[in-house]
């Protein structure tokens, strides 16, 4: 569904990404692991279009989007969690919540997607007139996500779910994305806690300084004696 | 309490009303856009002149030619973000600053140019209105009027609309704007629309009051960037009653020390707050 074919990027003079090819198919959950620096949130910065590509082609369901801008690909169906959340902390959460809905297609069904968010994730509508920066960490993450929810992407993209949480917090995150995941909804996740990720995705790449080191499938990467030792400390 | 100083009073917060219109709407674009537009009370000078032309000029209803120059200077709003920001957005503030400032100096060498540095004025002046003892200018109280009218609609639609909503967040984290779905060149558009729009009617109101010369704009210009920073750049709450704040002070000054003197008052209890309250009085 989701395909990069040779995508190289970066910033200034400064390359981040080499030529990298990924997909993703429908209905699956892909992660990509590795170090900081390793080029992840530029990754899924250039698939969302916050940054242009230099060159290569990502597609989805065939339809060329790079270099499209940002707000063109949210209509063609990637939601993007961007990291440390980033929902807007002077708007409230129902605020939050209604500016993922911006997009055209949403706005007619904006009673409908909210009704469904607060079903996923009721603590919201406890909270819907609350400014969004009195939630705590992880009802911020949970924010995020139904922010990225209200489009009704046809994959959402997760930047470090857990980074920044208290571990048990971490852990109600991870099961969010599992809920996401049941959902039906085609989910990549950047990760630096590879242990968790590896539980809720079925696919997984090592990106490391900007090319992809390995895939594989979560059991084969957990089995893999180079992420055994350098990644999972085994 | 005397009658004269309540009068006083009462003009200075009918005086903050315009003021609190053209705080609001250089508040709206340095928040939202993050640009200052020096040149923002010459869009003010045109609309006055625009009224002018239609009024005086071609004879056309007052309030006809009013709707025609609110129109007139809001595309001029959008095509300043347009010709002259946009192509800027992303080099250092200092340049947009020069910029807005060259614009400055052309609006107002172009005015003198067509109009000359003669004060011309549209001829309509509104009675003084008497209540008790006091004397209430009902231009004044038509400006207040309009203008709180004109911010509880933008209020309205920064509150309820999805474009004022998306000009709301903006405002907080532009970066991530995109992931929204928002069109951010639209975005900043509409809010230097809205700027031309308010420049405009505060035009409206003050060609009620004041003779229109091509330099009107410095006589409102300090005091509205003032108000700006008096409420903390960008919030457009502080801005809004910081304006009512200010002029009061130049009111209630200008009562008990001198009407030459009461502007200076104002600035000189700017300085003194800035030192304590230097992100605006409304700063936690």
């Amino acid at each position: 569904m989701l395909e990069l074919k040779k995508v190289s990027a970066g910033y200034g003079a400064f390359k981040a990404l080499f030529d990298i090819d990924m997909s993703v198919q429908a209905g699956e959950a892909v992660g990509v692991i590795g170090p900081n620096g390793a080029g992840k949130t530029t990754l899924l910065r250039v698939i969302s279009g916050l940054i242009r590509p230099w060159s290569g082609t990502i597609t989805l369901n065939g339809q060329e989007i790079g270099g499209k801008p940002a707000y063109e690909i949210v209509a063609a169906g990637i939601a993007h969690v961007p990291e440390n959340r980033r929902l807007f902390p002077r708007l409230t959460v129902e605020e939050n919540l209604k500016i993922g809905a911006f997009v055209h297609s949403a706005r007619g069904q904006l009673r409908e997607r909210l009704a469904w968010v607060y079903d996923l994730f009721p603590r919201l509508k406890e909270r819907r007139n609350q400014l969004a920066e009195t939630l705590s960490g992880g009802e911020q993450q949970m924010c995020a996500i139904a922010r990225a929810l209200m489009s009704r992407p046809t994959i959402l993209l997760m930047d470090e779910p857990s980074a920044g949480l208290a571990p048990v917090i971490v852990d109600q995150v991870f099961e969010l994305v599992q809920r996401i995941r049941e959902e039906g909804f085609t989910v990549l996740i950047v990760e630096q806690n590879i242990q968790s990720l590896l539980d809720v995705v079925e696919r997984a790449y090592l990106l490391e300084v900007g090319t992809i080191k390995l895939a594989g499938t979560a059991a084969e990467m957990r089995e893999h004696p180079f992420v055994r030792t350098a990644y999972l400390g085994m | 309490m005397d009658t004269f100083l309540l009068e006083a009073m009462i003009n200075g917060i009918l005086l903050g009303g315009v003021f609190a219109l053209l705080t609001i709407g250089l508040n709206l674009i340095f928040g939202v856009i993050d640009v200052v537009w020096i040149a923002y009370t010459e869009l003010v000078m045109v609309g006055m002149y625009a009224i002018y032309c239609l009024y005086s000029g071609l004879g056309l209803p007052l309030l006809v030619a009013c709707l025609i120059a609110v129109a007139f200077v809001t595309v001029l709003g959008a095509l300043v973000h347009f010709l002259i920001i946009a192509p800027i957005l992303d080099s250092p503030p200092i340049n947009q600053l020069l910029a807005t400032g060259g614009l400055l100096f052309f609006l107002q060498s172009f005015a003198t140019l067509l109009f000359t540095t003669d004060f011309r004025n549209i001829g309509v002046r509104l009675p003084s209105l008497q209540l008790g003892g006091m004397f209430i200018s009902t231009a004044r109280l038509l400006a207040f009027i309009v203008a709180l009218i004109a911010v509880t609609c933008l209020y309205l639609f920064l509150k309820y609309t999805y474009w004022g909503l998306a000009i709301r967040a903006i405002a907080q984290d532009r970066h991530i704007i995109g992931l929204m779905g928002i069109d951010q060149r639209w975005a900043y558009g509409i809010t230097s629309a809205i700027g031309g729009a308010l420049a405009g009617l505060a035009a409206c109101l003050l060609v009620l009051q004041y003779d229109i010369q091509p330099f009107i704009g410095n006589s409102f210009g300090p005091i509205v960037w003032m108000n700006c920073v008096f409420g903390g750049l960008g919030n457009l709450v502080g801005g809004f009653l910081s304006a009512f704040i200010v002029s009061e002070i130049i009111a209630i000054s200008g009562y008990y020390i001198s009407t030459d003197l009461s502007y200076a008052c104002a600035f000189a209890a700017f300085i003194v707050i800035m030192f304590f309250k230097p992100r605006g009085i409304f700063s936690k």
